[in-house]
């Protein structure tokens, strides 16, 4: 089962290969990663999206807080949550096709964030599904470069991972 | 006060009162053993290979319960420190490795001597630093003594480049006195809930067993767990890392479990309906094969740390916390519970273990003209009368000791279980004699385990550690040939050395008194005459039959109730259940 981890922890050199290290050595897999610091800038967030049964689910997470920069953290797929990925595309245009791509990001409510005579760079987020309709319905054959952040995520209502 | 760098360093230690400090100095770590140099309260001891500096301060901690304390270069110097840090981390031993680094200018360019110490550690340390400002050097070394010796202990690494113990350069010195890390809470509360459900449980138990481990040791529990376990008048069983925590000559006690442990703790095991496992953790030479391990048991666990708990075996009762405290609490509900278990039950279910017991599964043949690896460490632990503090190497000789030295006292027994590192015992010695100068400390190892770390004989001369190592030579490596003989049709590739060194002589070529026994008519007034002198580090060199092999023995994949024992000697057969 897919699931969401979100930690966070100390802004701090070398955290990052600590809990990616923790998943090579102890064979879990790492589906997404995704890590920046907070407002509070002692402190990173990273949301991690794996896999595995509930065994395998609860020893990472025990792993993880024994990890001594960790300092909390939640499995977000145990909670009602929202979730947001970040994509930006590059296609190739021409006289033709560029009307329609442009009707096509305004279906996605994505935006047009680079134009040049022949290209334009969409940035398009939203859950990850959507992300991945919208390259669905794009001609695989413009498509110059894609690049995704992986999901990020946090918990609906008033509670929140913080200190 | 002002210090430099490499003076912080050096008056942390002393202001953490670390008696010893363990090490082998190069380029990267010159300043700090100046610094060393200008004072007398921190003992350098010099080591001949870096890898013993943490065998040694690593057998310190577990002798002592505090932390082993090691310096080592940069480059060779900390990747030959690597074995004894995964060593250390495998069994939970508090320790503090300061390693030097090239100056930090010059990191991530290759320079001489650099490896990235930091990474290469990462899998195998509680917690690791880099200390980058030397402003930073006193709190990360409280911080590293806190993390090493609190909550479930281990080794935790320093590494310091050159330019931050520039002598040149000096700050006022300042070391804490305490530290809070926000994302280090090591010492969890255990929850009385579930303290209270174990106890309904153990006191309805009809077949209980109480299996303990090396947490109890490292706990400091001993005490607790002896006085929780006469209370209730349960037979125990201990994991290798666990000897000595219960009497081992207490009736209760009925030896060590797993791979090489009696029948009668494996039987129990597999028939028991109540397990309390106390500072364990389902190690796969504890368990066997996990699809028939305990069947009939319910399973309450208690240890400090949660990732131990439901990590290969699925438990009923996980009790999160310190063993001591949780015992003293458990046992305080139990003399106030109205309950107690039937009389009956209990003296039935020791009939049966007397039973197995009867067995006498580590009997071996005591009529051959051969000297048996056992009747040493037997004749060791009469001449020792069970007060020795014995380390051993890893391989069949480590078994025969854990088997035949009936460890009373915590703390006596140190050996390398988790990680199996041959080449421990002699270090491990060695520190352990520094602790405890007025005990007696044997090193019970074999022929190719102690030529792992055979240099350390010279640093037994030069601090003068008389300790007595006795080597059960078969001129194999006996546990591999073991296994060769009992999975490869006595296949026995590389098992052996067609080269094994004048034992005598080398220990005497080191300064020392070496003996070899070749007739178990010899044996006895051999060691006798080892351990009487007091003095001396003395080695002995006991040929012992090349063939004699570890029995019992749950072979691998194998459960509990299937054990090979020996019934006449070489003919290992699978008994039915009693």
């Amino acid at each position: 089962m897919r699931h969401i981890i979100s930690i966070l922890i100390e802004n701090e050199a070398g955290a990052l290969s600590r809990v990616a290290g923790l998943f090579s050595a102890r064979g879990y897999n790492i589906e997404s990663l995704t890590v920046a610091p907070t407002e509070d800038e002692t402190l990173s967030r990273m949301t991690i999206v794996t896999r595995g049964n509930e065994d395998v689910i609860e020893q990472i997470t025990k792993q993880l807080n024994k990890l001594i920069d960790v300092v909390k953290l939640i499995d977000l797929a145990e909670i009602p949550h929202v979730e947001c990925e970040l994509m930006l595309v590059k296609v190739a245009i021409n006289l033709e096709s560029r009307e329609e791509i442009k009707r096509l990001v305004d279906i996605f409510r994505g935006k047009v964030i680079d134009v040049s005579s022949n290209s334009y760079v969409i940035e398009m987020t939203g859950a990850s599904d959507k992300l991945d309709a919208f390259i669905k319905a794009l001609d695989t054959k413009c498509i110059i470069e894609t690049v995704r952040s992986g999901p990020t995520s946090m918990s609906r209502g008033a509670d929140g991972l913080h200190l | 006060m002002e210090l430099s760098g490499g003076q912080i360093v050096v008056q942390c230690l002393k202001d953490e009162g670390v008696e010893f400090l363990f090490g082998y100095p190069g380029g990267a770590v010159l300043h700090l053993y100046d610094a060393i140099f200008h004072q007398e309260d921190v003992k350098h001891i010099l080591v001949r290979h870096e890898q013993a500096a943490t065998h040694a301060a690593d057998a310190y901690a577990r002798a002592t319960g505090r932390p082993g304390v090691v310096l080592v270069t940069s480059g060779p110097g900390a990747t030959n420190a690597v074995t004894g840090i995964a060593t250390a981390y495998m069994d939970s031993i508090p320790m503090v490795i300061i390693s030097g680094q090239v100056p930090t200018a010059v990191i991530g360019s290759d320079a001489f001597q650099e490896v990235d110490m930091v990474g290469i550690t990462r899998p195998c340390v509680k917690h690791n630093f880099l200390v980058k400002d030397i402003k930073d050097i006193a709190e990360t070394m409280k911080k590293a003594f806190y993390v090493a010796t609190t909550g479930r202990s281990g080794p935790v690494v320093i590494d310091i480049p050159k330019d931050i113990t520039d002598p040149n350069i000096k700050i006022p010195y300042n070391y804490p006195d305490a530290i809070v890390m926000r994302s280090y809470n090591p010492e969890p509360q255990a929850d009385l809930g579930k303290v209270k459900e174990a106890v309904d449980l153990l006191l309805s138990a009809k077949r209980p067993v109480i299996y303990s481990g090396g947490g109890v040791v490292l706990g400091e529990g001993s005490a607790e767990l002896t006085e929780f376990t006469q209370h209730l008048g349960f037979p125990t069983t201990q994991t290798l890392m666990g000897l000595g925590a219960y009497p081992a000559t207490d009736k209760q006690s009925i030896g060590m479990l797993g791979m090489h442990g009696t029948y009668e703790s494996n039987l129990a095991m597999h028939e028991s309906d109540v397990i309390i496992a106390i500072g364990v953790r389902f190690d796969d030479r504890v368990t066997g094969k996990l699809a028939e391990f305990c069947p009939h048991a319910k399973i309450i666990h208690i240890d400090i740390d949660p990732a131990s708990i439901s990590k290969t075996v699925k438990v009923d009762i996980a009790i999160v916390g310190s063993v001591k405290p949780v015992l003293t609490e458990m046992l305080q509900l139990i003399k106030a519970h109205s309950e107690k278990n039937s009389a009956d039950d209990l003296a039935s279910w020791w009939a049966r273990i007397e039973q197995w017991r009867s067995v006498n599964c580590l009997e071996f043949d005591r009529t051959t003209d051969e000297i048996k690896p056992q009747a040493v460490v037997e004749e060791v632990y009469k001449i020792t009368k069970g007060e020795a503090y014995v380390t051993s190497d890893v391989g069949q000789h480590q078994m025969y000791a854990a088997q035949f030295y009936h460890f009373d006292k915590p703390r006596r027994w140190i050996n390398s279980g988790g990680l199996g590192t041959m080449g421990f015992g002699l270090p491990a010695a060695i520190g352990v004699k520094l602790a405890h100068p007025e005990a007696e400390v044997v090193c019970i190892t074999g022929e190719a385990s102690i030529q792992m770390c055979i240099q350390e004989l010279a640093t037994a001369a030069q601090y003068n550690t008389p300790i007595k190592i006795i080597n059960l030579n078969n001129r194999y490596m006996g546990m591999v040939r073991q296994w060769q003989e009992f999975d490869y049709e006595s296949r026995y590739s590389q098992s052996y050395m067609d080269t094994i060194p004048d034992f005598v002589k080398l220990a005497e070529a080191y300064g020392h008194v070496g003996i070899r026994v070749e007739h178990p008519d010899d044996l006895q007034g051999a060691l006798e005459k080892a351990f009487a002198l007091k003095d001396r580090t003395v080695f002995v060199d006991v040929l012992t039959d090349r063939t004699e092999n570890v029995y019992p023995m749950i072979e691998a994949g194998k459960g509990h109730q299937d054990m090979t024992l020996r019934v006449a000697p070489g003919t290992p057969i699978n008994r039915e259940l009693a």
